[in-house]
């Protein structure tokens, strides 16, 4: 049986317009950001940051859900396989993008200031784990590991296309369960280093599971938009059905929820304990107008959507379920917005017109960089053993 | 034959699509009191049947908010009114440890709904129907595929139906005694 996946004519025409379009403006928003860089650089970093680490979830979310379809196989994942595997690839992307926030430690984590560690009794004890020589030791490792795992998928991706089912469907799955192990300790700890070292005397043990829990959100949400708006062109037209946006509408649901219930359980160890080390961390986010930003989480990230997405209509509709997706991107920005802001205006709402220039010029020039990868190879893994249940007009999970 | 009145008319089919493709044809045709028995979920003939809309989740969500509800104010009412006790100089009314309890409440409650309100509207359990009476039914739990039209459907005729029954290419077309 021979079908043809290939990005069509007509769809590569789209891609190259999107992809034109948002490098533009991806380029300028940039460019006006370093214009803010060099007139407030503390103020740049920390929108810089809270946008980076939006755009890295959306990535390190696809490639986790990328080795997690490996290990559970199913309709759902093959379809948006492509999609995962060309966000992947822009790993090495996000290891150049982050050079701004290697160059601004100094700027951005108080632990990297000698004055403030010689005043701190902690940080010195802190010190052997916080300190720069070490901290960017392990981001090379994070982005080494990230990309050995995001090369190895792709690697064995191709092979599969090229030679057939066996041994490379046999070497995906064997790569994606200790791959999801790495995954989970990377981010662990890239999550204490980037984020949690912001107040380095607070810790939660929850802390990098809360961060998969919003990049599973954050890449759902972005590999539903792009699956709609391939669905509109050949070759994806005759493939995606309702049924398959209901199985990743369903995901989307799941990872909200997910991400609710470790937002909720953080909270509650931390305000039950009320420990001095651990409760100002939240105190601050009570109070001067942080907690607006925390009830719009509650309303906007979790309530909302998850009436919104009960509905069997909803998610079987591609135009409901793209505003969904894309309203959930948003509120990733808010979340990680909310976990960042804070510790740099302790006493009032602070909003910067940096914070969502930043977010809008990474995330425009990595999609313009994704969708170059996107084209590159059949939308479709023609030689998977599951792509005939995949294609089946209502296929059964 | 006599006329004794029957339950209905039921088709064998030996496999899904075929069963499913059937169900389509009859409920384009106008039928409506009509049933499917299959050895295994077939997710596409609840479209055909037309099955998805039923009023389930509407009794689960009210028993949901029901035990949400409940859970929350027996909380409120032993640790703010009833019994008040200073914990750590936690207020009595605190929301955030009220939310686990009040949320394992939803799910009993609506969990709880969800069984007793299938059984309820699905009539089960259901000591004797009709359709045992056909001999080859025992064959629904193992390889074979049946559509019942129901004589209380009224386009139901039993020359006639017998007849579209016939054209939809069954293995065997049965009365079903009442």
């Amino acid at each position: 049986m021979s079908r043809n996946f290939n990005v069509s004519p007509e769809l590569a025409q789209d891609i190259d317009a999107l992809s034109n379009r948002a490098r533009i403006a991806g380029g300028a928003a940039l460019a006006v950001c370093g214009v803010g860089a060099v007139a407030s650089p503390d103020q740049f970093l920390r929108s810089y940051l809270v946008g980076y680490l939006l755009v890295l979830g959306v990535v390190l979310g696809s490639l986790a859900i990328l080795m997690l379809h490996q290990l559970t196989s199913g309709a759902w994942g093959l379809v948006i396989r492509r999609v995962l595997e060309a966000a992947t690839r822009t790993v090495p992307l996000m290891a150049v993008l982050f050079l701004p926030l290697a160059l601004g430690v100094g700027r951005l984590y108080k632990w990297a200031d000698p004055a403030v560690v010689s005043a701190d009794h902690l940080l010195q004890i802190k010190r052997a784990y916080l300190n720069v020589p070490f901290f960017m030791g392990r981001a090379v490792l994070y982005f080494g590991a990230w990309s050995l795992l995001a090369f190895l998928m792709n690697k064995f991706s191709a092979e599969q296309d090229a030679a057939g089912a066996h041994p490379a469907s046999d070497k995906l799955q064997k790569l994606a369960g200790p791959g999801l192990l790495v995954y989970g300790a990377t981010i662990t700890f890239a999550a204490i280093d980037w984020i949690m070292s912001l107040d380095p005397h607070w810790s939660s043990t929850m802390f990098g599971i809360l961060v998969m829990g919003g990049q599973g959100v954050s890449a759902l949400a972005f590999v539903i938009a792009i699956t709609v708006l391939l669905a509109r062109r050949k070759p994806m037209c005759d493939v995606i059905t309702p049924a398959h946006l209901h199985d990743l509408g369903k995901l989307m649901f799941a990872f909200v929820m997910l991400w609710a219930y470790f937002s909720f359980s953080q909270l509650l160890i931390i305000w039950s304990a009320n420990l001095p080390e651990e409760i100002p961390w939240y105190l601050r986010r009570f109070n001067h107008g942080w907690q607006w930003v925390g009830l719009t989480l509650i309303v906007f990230h979790f309530a909302l959507p998850f009436v919104l997405l009960l509905s069997r209509d909803i998610k079987r509709d591609n135009r409901r379920l793209t505003a969904i997706a894309i309203w959930l991107l948003i509120m990733r920005w808010t979340d990680l917005f909310f976990l960042i802001a804070p510790e740099f205006s302790k006493d009032s709402f602070a909003f910067h017109w940096l914070d969502p220039l930043a977010p809008i010029g990474l995330g425009s020039v990595w999609i313009s960089y994704f969708l170059t990868q996107l084209k590159r190879r059949a939308l479709m893994p023609v030689h998977d053993p599951d792509l005939e249940e995949a294609l089946e007009h209502e296929p059964a999970h | 034959m006599t006329s004794k009145p029957i339950y209905g008319l039921m088709a064998e089919f030996d496999n899904p699509s075929a069963l499913v493709s059937a169900a389509r044809s009859a409920r384009n045709a106008g039928y409506r009191k009509l049933d499917a028995y299959t050895p295994y979920p077939v997710e596409e003939l609840h479209e055909a049947l037309n099955l998805h809309k039923n009023k389930l989740p509407l009794l689960v969500l009210i028993g949901g908010v029901f035990g949400c509800l409940a859970g929350y104010g027996l909380e409120y009412w032993t640790s703010a009114v009833a019994y008040p006790l200073n914990i750590g100089g936690r207020p009595f009314h605190s929301i955030l440890s009220f939310i686990p309890v009040a949320f394992e409440t939803t799910i009993l409650a609506a969990a709880v709904t969800a069984v007793l309100g299938m059984l309820a509207l699905n009539g089960l359990p259901m000591p004797y129907h009709p359709v045992f009476n056909v001999e080859r039914f025992a064959l629904a739990s193992r390889n074979r595929f049946f559509l019942c039209i129901e004589a209380a459907d009224p386009k139901f005729d039993r020359e006639r139906t017998a007849k579209f029954l016939e054209e939809l290419g069954p293995r065997e077309v049965s009365e079903v005694a009442e």
